[in-house]
């Protein structure tokens, strides 16, 4: 089964290597990981997806709260959250196919952020089976150039925040 | 005060109570040595730097005092690694000083720049790149409050050249503030309620002690729980000295070369109490496997140990110091009890003992490693420090030294790194002045780091070291004769020309030779009365096996025996 667990660290220099080393040294299975600041300047948010079983899921949990600059981690699994990732997108998109592109794009809600003469870039943000399946669309029957996806981020549904 | 960023770290030393530090200078940490110079600070300077790491390890397990060891940058700092990593594994509190080159130079490859702490992330429990001096006493006052607390561990502070002459205003915080550090200290009083009906209810339970018994010193409040209770005892490698030899309910140690009814006793116990154990798998043999018909209650400090290698029935969080005095007085009111109620898995345990003790072939024609042993326990009546190196010697000395104290027995047991020994007992005697160390080392790994030799004898630290030597690298070689058809690829030493005595003397250090059984006691007897530190070439059979052995994969009822005559 996959988590999403939120992991509040102290902004620090150093500490992303040793949650990345942490993982690899004891093989954790991380689907994706997502880092940015947070509403306290001294706080940095890393959003991880980890699969495994609970005896595994619990051993990732245990062993990143061990290190010094982790504060605390919530598992969003297991409470209401929302869930998002955004994704970038670029495209080919001669004159002829570039109204298409437009009729998906509005009916992924998604936004046309940049356009040339043989491409254009999407950006979408949802949770990952949207982009996927617009992805496929767009593969299907444009051909994607390149795409960038963030990995996913989440935040729990009412008043209390993860810090809590 | 203003000083600089070096005289910062002294007088930081001295406030975390540091009274010896081991090292090796350099480059990088030439204004941190002028300051220890001007400072006359007390400094073991070692042949090597790995020594002082396993120097400061040793130091730290045998006084229970946070190790300090300094190097310079690039190779003096890679040069800590395999000690920083023996630390960790055995959870030994260590605060590892290593010099940086300058700031602007750092990512450069610079001469001796090496990423330490990127190389060290995994096998710390912390570690810290001091790139600004105002980050300095702060960075120190964390490295040694999170090394000693908690779970303890190595950490490193990786402290840049220019910081060390950075001049600033000193002053050390007089507490730590760390958002992410909560050191458990103490756990819930319901479950040690849960404990205690568990207990109640338990018709084979044992008690299974680790090397967190021995970290937290807390063996006197162990000896009064195994006394209230009755119930048998087993212990880790890393737990020996916990629990005294001659106690009457104890069945030494468990795992691959653990003794028959420890082993036994294991497999059919009903109840399991790991106290201060991480179930490595020396000790489990396959999990699913493991004490298949009980429960486990494991007691730790540390969250991720429980359920990490096998799943526990009922955990204990917290310092043992509060969780095994809280058992303590619960147990007290049904003493007599518990005593009863395990009156029939006494006698089985007692079969078990009977059935199968410990044993080795006695021999008039060459000395025997135990018979040494057995020698050395009766001749320090189970008080020296003992030390080991890696491989079948240790082994053999954790089946066949009588301990009697905790932190009396020295060895790497997470990591099994070979080389460990010398430098790990200088260490030791250097924080136990007084009290006898002797190191057991095989011929192997005494080469390892026999540099050392040359500091045991410039210190004058009187360490014994006892070399059993089967002129092979003997563990590798057992497992070559009973595993892979006797194929001794690169394990004989036979045919070598070091000659130890020759060595040790060389080195300023007394030389003594065994060779024949009735030599043995004299030897021995006369090494121990020499003052300063003396190496004795003891040379024993050269297949012999380290035995009991619960070969890899097997169940530990799945024990070799070997021959048995007599």
């Amino acid at each position: 089964m996959k988590h999403t667990l939120a992991v509040l660290v102290e902004n620090k220099p150093g500490v992303l290597t040793h949650i990345s080393g942490l993982i690899s040294r004891r093989a954790f299975n991380i689907e994706s990981i997502a880092a940015g600041y947070t509403e306290e300047p001294d706080t940095t948010r890393i959003t991880i997806v980890v699969e495994g079983n609970e005896m595994e899921q619990e051993q990732v949990v245990n062993q990143l709260s061990k290190l010094v600059d982790v504060i605390k981690i919530c598992d969003l699994t297991a409470v209401e959250s929302i869930h998002r990732e955004l994704a970038l997108i670029k495209v080919n998109a001669s004159v002829n196919t570039r109204s298409d592109i437009i009729n998906i794009v509005e009916i992924f809600r998604a936004n046309i952020v940049d356009v040339s003469r043989e491409t254009m870039v999407i950006e979408l943000s949802g949770d990952a089976t949207k982009i996927d399946a617009l992805c496929q669309v767009l593969e299907e029957d444009h051909g994607i150039i390149e795409i960038a996806r963030t990995g996913k981020i989440a935040l729990s549904r009412g008043p209390i925040p993860a810090k809590a | 005060m203003k000083m600089t960023g070096a005289e910062a770290i002294i007088q930081s030393l001295r406030n975390e109570e540091v009274d010896v530090v081991f090292g090796y200078p350099g480059g990088a940490v030439l204004s941190l040595y002028d300051a220890l110079y001007k400072a006359n600070f007390n400094h073991i300077l070692t042949k090597h730097e790995q020594g002082s790491v396993h120097a400061a390890d040793g130091y730290a397990r045998a006084t229970g005092k946070v190790g300090v060891v300094i190097a310079t940058s690039g190779p003096g700092a890679t040069n800590l690694v395999t000690g920083i990593a023996t630390a960790y594994m055995d959870s030994i509190p260590l605060v590892a000083i290593t010099g940086q080159v300058s700031v602007p130079m750092i990512g450069r490859d610079s001469f001796q720049e090496a990423d330490i702490r990127g190389i060290t992330t995994p096998i710390t429990k912390h570690n810290y790149l001091v790139k600004k001096v105002e980050d300095l006493p702060g960075a120190l006052k964390e490295a040694f409050y999170i090394a000693r607390t908690g779970r303890p561990g190595p950490v490193v502070v990786d402290i840049a050249k220019d910081v060390f002459v950075a001049l600033i205003d000193y002053q050390y915080p007089k507490e730590v503030k760390l958002r992410g550090y909560h050191p458990l200290f103490e756990g819930d009083l319901e479950t040690i309620d849960k404990v205690f009906e568990e207990l109640r209810l338990a018709h084979n339970p044992l008690i299974f002690v680790g090397g967190g018994v021995n970290l937290s010193d807390s063996s006197e409040a162990l000896k009064v729980l195994i006394e209230q209770t009755g119930f048998p005892v087993i212990s880790s490698l890393m737990g020996l000295g916990c629990v005294p030899f001659d106690n009457p309910q104890y069945l030494g140690m468990v795992g691959m070369h653990g003794s028959y009814a420890a082993n036994m006793a294991t497999t059919e116990c009903d109840l399991l109490l790991g106290i201060g154990v991480r179930f490595d798998d020396r000790v489990t043999g396959p999990t699913c496997e493991f004490a298949p018909k009980a429960k486990i209650i494991h007691f730790d400090i540390d969250p991720a140990e429980i359920n990490k290698n096998v799943i526990a029935n009922l955990r204990v969080l917290g310092d043992m110091k509060w969780s095994i005095p809280a058992l303590v007085q619960r147990v007290e009111q049904v003493s007599e009890e518990l005593k009863k109620q395990v009156r029939a898995w006494t006698e089985k345990v007692r079969f078990w003992q009977r059935e199968k003790p410990l044993f080795y072939k006695r021999d008039t024609d060459n000395v025997m490693p135990q018979a040494v042993i057995e020698k050395v326990s009766q001749l320090t009546q189970g008080e020296a420090v003992i030390v080991t190196d890696v491989g079948q010697h240790q082994m053999w000395v954790a089946q066949n030294y009588g301990f009697k104290n905790p932190r009396s027995f020295l060895t790497s047991g997470g990591l099994g790194t070979m080389g460990y020994g010398l430098p790990a007992a200088l260490g030791a005697q250097c924080g136990l002045p007084d009290r006898k160390v002797i190191l057991f080392v095989g011929d192997g790994g005494i080469m390892m780091n026999c540099q050392e030799l040359a500091t045991v004898a410039d210190y004058q630290f009187p360490v014994k070291i006892l070399i059993l030597n089967n002129q092979s690298l003997g563990m590798v070689a057992q497992w070559q004769r009973l595993f892979y058809g006797g194929r001794y690829s690169h394990t004989s030493l036979k045919g070598g020309h070091t000659d130890f005595v020759k060595l040790a003397e060389a080195m300023g250090v007394t030389g003594l030779r065994v060779k024949k059984p009735e030599e043995l006691d004299r030897v021995l007897e006369q090494a121990l009365a020499t003052p300063g530190p003396v190496v004795v070439d003891i040379q024993i059979p050269e297949t012999m096996d380290a035995l009991p052995m619960v070969p890899s994969g097997a169940r530990l009822d799945q024990m070799i025996f070997g021959e048995v005559d007599e």
